[in-house]
């Protein structure tokens, strides 16, 4: 009995615990929950996501001390790339004062996407979650700079065009089969038909991520001109080991963002010569920022990332570009609002004024890391470039320069997605812009 | 001492066969109910309501919906997670088409075509048993996913492939949606759970849950006293897939707000069995243990660190939280192989003749 009891106040104890409200941070601080995902099958891609996200807010505070002369504290909260678990993160951490939810996976942006409006914390999800959501009259709280799924896919067709013309070819399209791979397609056909080329689809589920070939025996029989993948995870190195394998060009074979990372395609190493991906954030660690970031961080022992050679790898690098956002809004929005700690709501002001211009770029030591970009009221994505870069066997290398998208055809693709996203959903905010 | 029942005589048939025929159990269930209503909405934050308390609810409904087919009929299903997805797919396509309708009763209608599909991967129940069936729901499960991801109709052809929850409100008041507040959302499930598991209990202790029993104990036995086995587990694959329905259904409006098939895999049908296995086969009471150990304990675990001051590594304690939540299932099916709900049994034993046990 006496056992029973005791069991019973630690249940009692643990419960109230919970129960009991999260201590709310003092003013001084702006607080900002990381969601990452350093476990689960995904951890590959999250892992150095979050380190390039935690470490530069972590140059800033030991470097500036913080950003207009309030620290930055980060919170990681792990999801383990599960929606469940996201909203868990979310809700566990929105009552601190949370700025910005960066959520890194489409399934948990669709969960907080309607949950942004009412608990006034916006979202950026950048080049991940709804493509729609860059219609900013409808979407007030969600953003997604530098662009969207279907710019890119524009862009990368650009390319291929640029390389002996697509009219007449036959491109084919491996994807996930979740929401993620096939968002794309409507684009794909309209494109199709507009640029004259045919589209063959290759479904990859989940399940089959590394058991690809059956699929790229079909692929040798149908002989796609162009090859485009919307892979993530172990999708992508066994792909390109598998079109290695039957000897498809890879220098025919191109990526999206999600594609084209360092931890991917390092188990190919060789095999995986000539294969390319698109991308928005810069590579290596050339760049005046990165170094402070070893400088002030990593030779500190402050970051997590494992060693210092995966510095500057793309992902780590589009972790790093996603807190250079964060961080130029919070800016943005204390110059707005006039007070050095913001709220959620301050900062959704921020995510629609900020402007990282060529010369701001410079500034932060960031000099070519990216394209400029003009964040505004309507426009949540800001159409923004993007450039392609070719594995050489042991690195990424960028072959592109900047190739814009065809905003002129997505963007009325978008506002109607957006349109249909809020047409069942009595009560949706919007906003309207100047 | 304090658990005893001398001196409770029943005077009726009615007090001999009432769920709960101890004066204390009463009492007990009585403040369980005054803090399920009024405690916890009053206390509870929106950390606790909407990851712990809401989640625990609908899981345990999912519980309870298989416990019926596994436990009282002795059919082992891996589907269930499909069904709670025919369900959430059901309510979202019927709240498109009839946006007036109360919500509530859509929900509830959605158990039935659960139900109906339910009952369709039930018919080869009639034929195999045992691990064959298992493959059977299991190429069910596989199906249904299958669906869900590939026909564009049941999502309204939506550009991220996935449902979510439309904004309802019942007098006046959002009870789904982002504007609808986890206390709203939590009474709904709260009320729709209890009421459920009040029908369930009434259902395994009447005729038919009775034929489900027999099936179960001895399927020929069972037909040679007349109990018809197309009836009996035909019944037990519609009505647990109806409770499956229903909380899938809850799931997406009362609880995520949105979900993609990832929601309702075959994962999902593993964690349901086990929440059935560890509470207890064949109790609903179990159902709720199993639901709490599966759904609260691991929330808990990770919350408890910063409860106590501790900073540990998100990422650590992610990986200490399944090492401790595997030892402790281990544990307990080693201590007590029939689960959760029959330790307190042998607790509620125990407790009887302390502090002077007789043996």
């Amino acid at each position: 009995m006496k056992k029973l009891i005791k069991i019973g106040a630690a249940v009692a104890c643990l419960t109230t615990a919970v129960a009991a409200t999260a201590p709310a941070y003092a003013e001084d601080v702006l607080y900002i929950p990381s969601l990452s995902y350093r476990t689960g099958p995904f951890a590959g891609g999250g892992t150095p996501n979050a380190n390039g996200f935690a470490d530069y807010f972590n140059m800033l505070n030991e470097r500036d001390g913080g950003i207009g002369g309030v620290k930055i504290m980060l919170e990681e909260c792990e999801t383990g790339y599960s929606s469940k678990k996201g909203v868990e993160c979310y809700e566990s951490t929105k009552g601190k004062g949370a700025l910005v939810y960066n959520p890194l996976s489409t399934g948990i942006t669709l969960q907080l996407i309607p949950k942004a409006p009412v608990d006034k914390i916006p979202i950026l999800s950048m080049g991940y979650g709804l493509s729609a959501t860059a219609i900013g009259e409808k979407f007030p709280w969600t953003f997604n700079y530098p662009t969207t799924y279907w710019n890119q896919l524009s862009s990368i067709l650009k390319y291929a065009d640029s390389k002996g013309g697509l009219k007449g070819k036959k491109v084919g399209f491996i994807y996930l089969d979740v929401g993620y791979g096939k968002e794309p397609i409507p684009l794909l056909e309209i494109l199709a038909k507009k640029m004259g080329f045919t589209i063959t689809k290759y479904p990859v589920g989940v399940k089959e991520m590394q058991a690809q070939s059956s699929t790229w025996l079909k692929v040798r029989k149908d002989r796609p001109d162009w090859m485009i993948m919307w892979g993530w995870g172990a999708m992508n190195s066994t792909a390109v080991k598998e079109a290695a394998k039957i000897r498809f060009p890879l220098d025919r074979f191109i990526g999206n963002w999600w594609s084209g990372a360092h931890a991917d395609m390092r188990p190919v190493g060789e095999a995986a010569k000539g294969y390319m991906a698109a991308n928005f954030s810069g590579i290596g660690t050339s760049f005046p920022a990165l170094q402070d970031v070893i400088k002030y961080v990593v030779d500190k022992g402050k970051s997590q990332v494992k060693s210092k050679d995966l510095v500057g790898d793309v992902l780590y690098n589009r972790g790093l570009f996603n807190a250079v956002v964060v961080a130029e809004a919070i800016r943005a929005a204390q110059k707005a609002t006039g007070k050095k700690a913001i709220t959620g709501a301050d900062m959704r002001v921020g995510l629609e004024t900020f402007k990282l211009t060529k010369e701001r770029l410079k500034e932060l030591g960031l000099e070519g890391f990216t394209a400029p970009i003009i964040a505004s009221c309507k426009d949540h994505e800001g159409a923004g470039p993007v450039f392609i870069q070719q594995w050489d066997g042991k690195d990424w290398k960028r072959i592109s320069d900047l190739i814009p998208p065809m905003n002129d055809i997505v963007r009325p693709l978008l506002e109607e997605a957006a349109a249909k996203y809020v047409a069942d959903k009595p009560g949706w905010k919007t906003q309207t812009c100047k | 001492m304090f658990y005893r029942e001398t001196g409770q005589f029943k005077t009726s048939y009615e007090a001999d066969s009432a769920v709960f025929p101890i004066l204390q159990d009463r009492i007990g269930i009585m403040i369980m109910l005054v803090i399920a209503f009024v405690a916890v909405p009053l206390l509870g934050n929106d950390f606790f309501l909407n990851t712990m308390m809401i989640p625990f609810l609908i899981f345990t409904l999912a519980a309870i919906g298989l416990n019926i087919l596994t436990g009282y009929t002795g059919q082992i299903s891996l589907g269930s997670g499909a069904f709670m997805g025919v369900g959430a797919y059901a309510c979202y396509k019927m709240a498109t088409f009839f946006p007036e309708v109360n919500l509530i009763v859509l929900v509830l209608v959605s158990g039935f075509f659960s139900a109906i599909v339910g009952m369709f991967f039930g018919l080869p129940s009639l034929r195999i048993k045992g691990f064959y069936l298992v493959v059977t729901t299991l190429a069910a499960q596989f199906f249904l996913t299958w669906s869900f991801n590939h026909i564009g109709w049941l999502y309204n052809y939506n550009d991220s492939g996935a449902i979510d929850n439309l904004p309802r409100k019942l007098f006046n008041i959002w009870i789904s949606g982002p504007n609808a507040s986890p206390v709203t959302n939590y009474l709904v499930v709260l009320c729709i759970v209890l009421v459920m598991t009040w029908i369930a209990s009434n259902l395994v202790r009447g005729r038919i849950g009775r034929s489900w029993m027999m099936i179960r104990d001895m399927d020929i036995a069972a037909e040679l006293m007349g109990v018809r086995p197309l009836y009996a587990k035909l019944s037990a694959f519609a009505v647990s897939s109806f409770y499956c329905g229903v909380a899938g259904a809850m799931m997406v409006f009362f609880w995520l707000g949105s979900a993609e098939v990832e929601s309702f895999d075959e994962n999902q049908s593993f964690l349901i069995l086990f929440m059935v296995i560890l509470g207890g086969l064949g109790s609903i009471m179990g159902s709720y243990m199993g639901a709490a150990f599966i759904v609260i304990l691991p929330v808990l675990l990770r919350a408890a660190p910063e409860f106590f001051g501790l900073s540990v590594n998100p990422t650590n304690m992610e990986h200490y939280s399944t090492m401790i939540i595997g030892a402790l299932i281990i544990f307990f099916l080693i201590v007590e192989p029939h689960g959760l709900a029959r330790l307190w049994q042998i607790a509620k034993e125990k407790l009887r003749t302390w502090p002077f046990p007789y043996s």
